[in-house]
């Protein structure tokens, strides 16, 4: 019972405890006509994340702030922000991990339009996801039941993580500040996807076409913006892109070997980031 | 009379809520061949059932050969004290597994057994490992695999868009307004049929699990337009949320800990579970630690841990502790998983309860203990709802997923929620589209009631120097909380109504600053109309149920009453208030009562 009775009384911050500090906080407000950055100044307490500051902030001060939110636990991806110029989720960023006594700046993610305050829009996103062609199942195992094997569907797991914060999105510098290319190019989230279908043991669809043109590809020329930013640590580049590029190389030109892989529904590749 | 455009869609049906039910719903509708769309809060994909962590139920022998349907349905009748609706606890422990299966058809990957079928995991008050899972992130995997669906069957979908009422065409539906979060323009949808799949009500407590989107707005809008409510007082205080750092209070701890071995344990290292075996449960659960422990391996021959008894009776054991001075630090108690299972285990099992604690508190899960205690998580109760349709008392109206009462009785079962979803949320998508197909022609909306609710919804732009809605949410949270919390007595929750009375006062003079333009204080002033008619609903029911059952626990009657243990308290709204009377359970057929006889 060593473990419970070594358990520190003050907790894990008791080290810096809050308690009486203040922070102060730039946030943007405006919407697409304009706007500018406000301080607001709110108390502190232990533990605390970015987005309970922010709700502080609208509970007390600015009842129209306008912010998305909803687990606050990192699970939906919903709160993404550019907290100090860097995007992260605000419920997942402590307010221990700031110098003390510093503004903090809290400006909405950039590759998006702003809608207002911290929203923008993500539409983008959800038009890209409708042009993936679906998921097409083989026929069932002869006795009618479906057999995949954990060391198969490892690896499309991960991507499975993927909570859509569309961080990646924001990062990616082929339309961060490039809004002609949002036309041909679907960007990192899609990629994942595109990389959880193909790899999908039991997945019969094609999306040679869409991966060599539609989505644009080639112009990802692997920077791991995308990668570093993740917060649910999905190998972006290494995982999904590579491969990918790897596939329409190898596969565009050769299709049979396109077909040997959907009929064997296992995947030859080597070289997997753990 | 403030009047204004608004935009008109019409569709046969119109699924409000796009979690796991609704999309299930709208799915199953759109099969059926008539227009559908979904309208939901959040961006897609956002709904609360992402935050399900633990698993699916369905009885598919995978791991156990021996269950089955029966089985399970055995298990989610006592586990909700019998008071469960026994149709549907039929209709679901029969069809979730196809439920299941589906999800894999339509791309979900759930963890697989060494022989390549979906793995199922332990979980409380569930006979055999049953729980088909993804680590602990299920919920996620259910609702982007459903999200995904629907976005290739072509399903219309209205995001950051939120309805506040019904309206019908004499007792008949015949659409519902809203408005539009981005624009704060006004919508209206005519519909044919109406799906709630709204979800739950947990922002009206300080503690809890639950998103800003659970603010009872499906059971509001139901009783608003004269359907019923049932089980109301029965509300799921989930026994692990975090306690520490006070901003993060409340976030959801799986019982996925508990299904890979994790054990509960006071501040003296005490495994204090064994202390809190209820009679009902006595005979099928383990009384000491060597045979709970051998029970994960060897279930033929060893009884269940008590760690896993239903939520309600950990629940309450986790409460006496702390009350009895046996709590940790920081007012709760532990739950250790490091001590009991190797780390690399623990890292692939749950994966994001290791991220969770790792990042919000800066506990490494693999090396200490958690610290954990009760948190607002379910209601079992809310709209009535007929087992085989879905149908509420309202034509044209129909519910499922959380904002249905009935299959969890007084209690619902971990893993429950998930299975509830897709079988309920088809069967309200194939009966509404089948209502809509068998209507003659589209219900007429009364645009003099359109306007009337209009100017309602903008009446906090029009009070000045009024109440601050955030203000009102805190003292909401505050009173429930304290007064009609896990532990109930009568003169708390009497007076919890006059607060509740005066809460309400202070909605009707709430004001808001700034523009209709995606105005979270606007959208708080109208979620709380919401808020404070199903907290007055549960409040009402907690009252009127003199005993102690599944979720609702009265200190001034803390047994079981042979007279409630028959009846639904049901709940109408009547020129403005809340007539509740009693009626009795369905009868059970001789051959499911059986069940119950063999000693199973």
């Amino acid at each position: 019972m060593a473990a419970v009775a070594e358990r520190p009384a003050g907790g894990p911050s008791a080290s810096a405890s809050a308690a009486g500090q203040t922070v102060t906080m730039r946030i943007w407000r405006g919407d697409a006509a304009g706007g500018a950055f406000q301080e607001y100044t709110v108390p502190l307490e232990e533990g605390m994340v970015v987005l309970d500051v922010v709700h502080r902030i609208q509970a007390m001060q600015a009842n129209d702030l306008a912010v998305r939110w909803n687990c606050k636990a990192g699970k939906c991806g919903s709160c993404s922000a550019e907290i100090n110029g860097k995007p992260r989720l605000m419920c997942m960023t402590r307010m221990n991990t700031f110098e003390p006594g510093k503004v903090i700046t809290i400006s909405p993610i950039r590759t998006f339009p702003l809608i207002k305050d911290l929203v923008t829009d993500v539409s983008f996103n959800f038009q890209k996801a409708k042009e993936v062609p679906a998921f097409k199942p083989k026929p069932l195992d002869p006795d009618g039941k479906r057999r995949m094997y954990q060391e198969d569907v490892d690896r499309v797991q991960e991507f499975h993580k993927c909570i859509e914060c569309f961080l990646c999105q924001n990062v990616c510098h082929v339309i961060r500040d490039h809004e002609e290319n949002k036309q041909s190019f679907a960007g990192p989230r899609l990629f994942v996807r595109l990389a959880a279908l193909e790899l999908h043991p039991l997945d019969t669809n094609d999306r040679r076409e869409l991966l060599k043109y539609k989505a644009g590809l080639g112009f990802c020329n692997i920077t791991k913006c995308c990668t570093e930013v993740c917060p649910e640590h999905i190998h972006i580049t290494d995982n999904a892109i590579i491969p990918l590029k790897e596939r329409v190389v190898t596969e565009f030109y050769d299709p049979l070997a396109w077909i040997a892989r959907k009929l064997s529904g296992r995947d030859p590749r080597k070289g997997i980031v753990e | 009379m403030a009047t204004e455009p608004y935009e008109t869609h019409e569709y046969d049906v119109i699924v409000i809520g796009a979690g796991g039910a609704g999309l299930r719903a709208a799915i199953e509708a759109s099969a059926k061949g008539v227009r559908t769309a979904v309208i939901c809060k959040s961006l897609l994909g956002k709904a609360h059932t992402v935050m399900a962590e633990g698993g699916m139920a369905a009885a598919m022998g995978n791991v156990w050969p021996e269950d089955n349907w029966k089985v399970h349905f055995r298990d989610t009748m006592r586990g909700g004290k019998m008071l469960n609706n026994w149709r549907m606890a039929q209709i679901h422990a029969q069809e979730s597994p196809d439920r299941v299966l589906e999800l894999e058809e339509w791309g979900a990957l759930f963890d697989r057994t060494k022989d390549g079928l979906i793995l199922q995991r332990d979980f409380g008050g569930h006979r055999y490992a049953r729980l088909a899972h993804v680590g602990d992130r299920t919920g996620l995997e259910m609702i982007r695999t459903l999200q995904q669906h629907a976005v290739h069957k072509g399903i219309d979908v209205y995001m950051e868009c939120n309805v506040q009422r019904l309206l019908k065409d004499g007792d008949k539906i015949a659409g519902a307004f809203g408005y539009w979060r981005e624009t704060g323009a006004f919508i209206l949808f005519r519909a044919k049929a109406v799906v709630l799949a709204t979800g739950g009500v947990g922002k009206s407590w300080k503690v809890t699990s639950n998103s800003w989107e659970c603010t009872g707005d499906g059971i509001t809008l139901a009783t608003d337009a004269g359907a019923e409510l049932i089980d109301m007082e029965m509300v799921q205080f989930h026994p692990t949320g975090m306690v520490w750092p006070p901003s993060v209070r409340g976030i959801l701890v799986t019982e996925g800990v508990r299904g890979d071995g994790g054990t509960l344990k006071n501040s003296s290292g005490e495994r204090f579970m064994f202390k809190y075996i209820p009679e009902f449960f006595k005979a099928e659960t383990a009384d000491n630690e060597k045979e709970a422990d051998a029970w994960y391996e060897d279930k033929k021959n060893n009884r269940r841990t008590p760690d896993l008894l239903p939520r309600d009776e950990v629940a309450r054991a986790i409460n006496s502790e702390i009350k009895a001075g046996r709590g940790t630090p920081h007012g709760g108690v532990f739950l250790d998983i490091a001590s009991r299972r190797p780390a690399d285990y623990i890292q692939k099992r749950l994966p994001s309860m290791y991220h969770q604690f790792k990042e919000l508190a800066d506990v490494d899960i693999t090396k200490e203990p958690m610290e954990i205690g009760p948190t607002c998580h379910y209601i079992m109760g809310g709209v009535r709802v007929d087992a085989d349709t879905t149908a509420t008392a309202v034509k044209g109206l129909f519910a499922a997923g959380e904002v249905a009462a009935g299959l969890h009785g007084a209690n619902r079962l971990g893993g429950n929620s998930l299975s509830d979803l897709v079988v309920f949320g088809r069967r309200a998508g194939l009966h509404a589209a089948e209502y809509a197909q068998a209507l003659p022609s589209q219900p007429v909306v009364d645009a003099g009631e359109v306007e009337r609710v209009m100017h309602n919804l903008l009446k906090p732009f029009e009070n000045t120097g009024g109440e601050n809605p955030y203000a009102i949410h805190a003292d909401l949270q505050e009173t429930m909380q304290s007064l009609v919390g896990l532990i109930r007595v009568e003169p708390e929750l009497k007076e919890a109504l006059d607060k509740l009375a005066e809460l309400r006062k202070r909605l009707d003079n709430v004001s808001v600053l700034g523009g209709r333009q995606y105005n979270p204080g606007w959208h708080m002033a109208l979620d709380l109309h919401n808020m404070l008619t199903v907290s007055l609903a549960c409040t009402v029911g907690a009252i009127a149920r003199k005993e102690s059952r599944g979720g609702h626990t009265r200190d001034d009657y803390p047994t079981t009453d042979p007279h409630f243990a028959k009846v639904n308290l049901v709940m109408r709204q009547e020129n403005g208030e809340m007539r509740l009377r009693e009626e009795p359970l369905p009868e059970m057929p001789d051959e499911l009562k059986q069940l119950f006889e063999e000693g199973h």
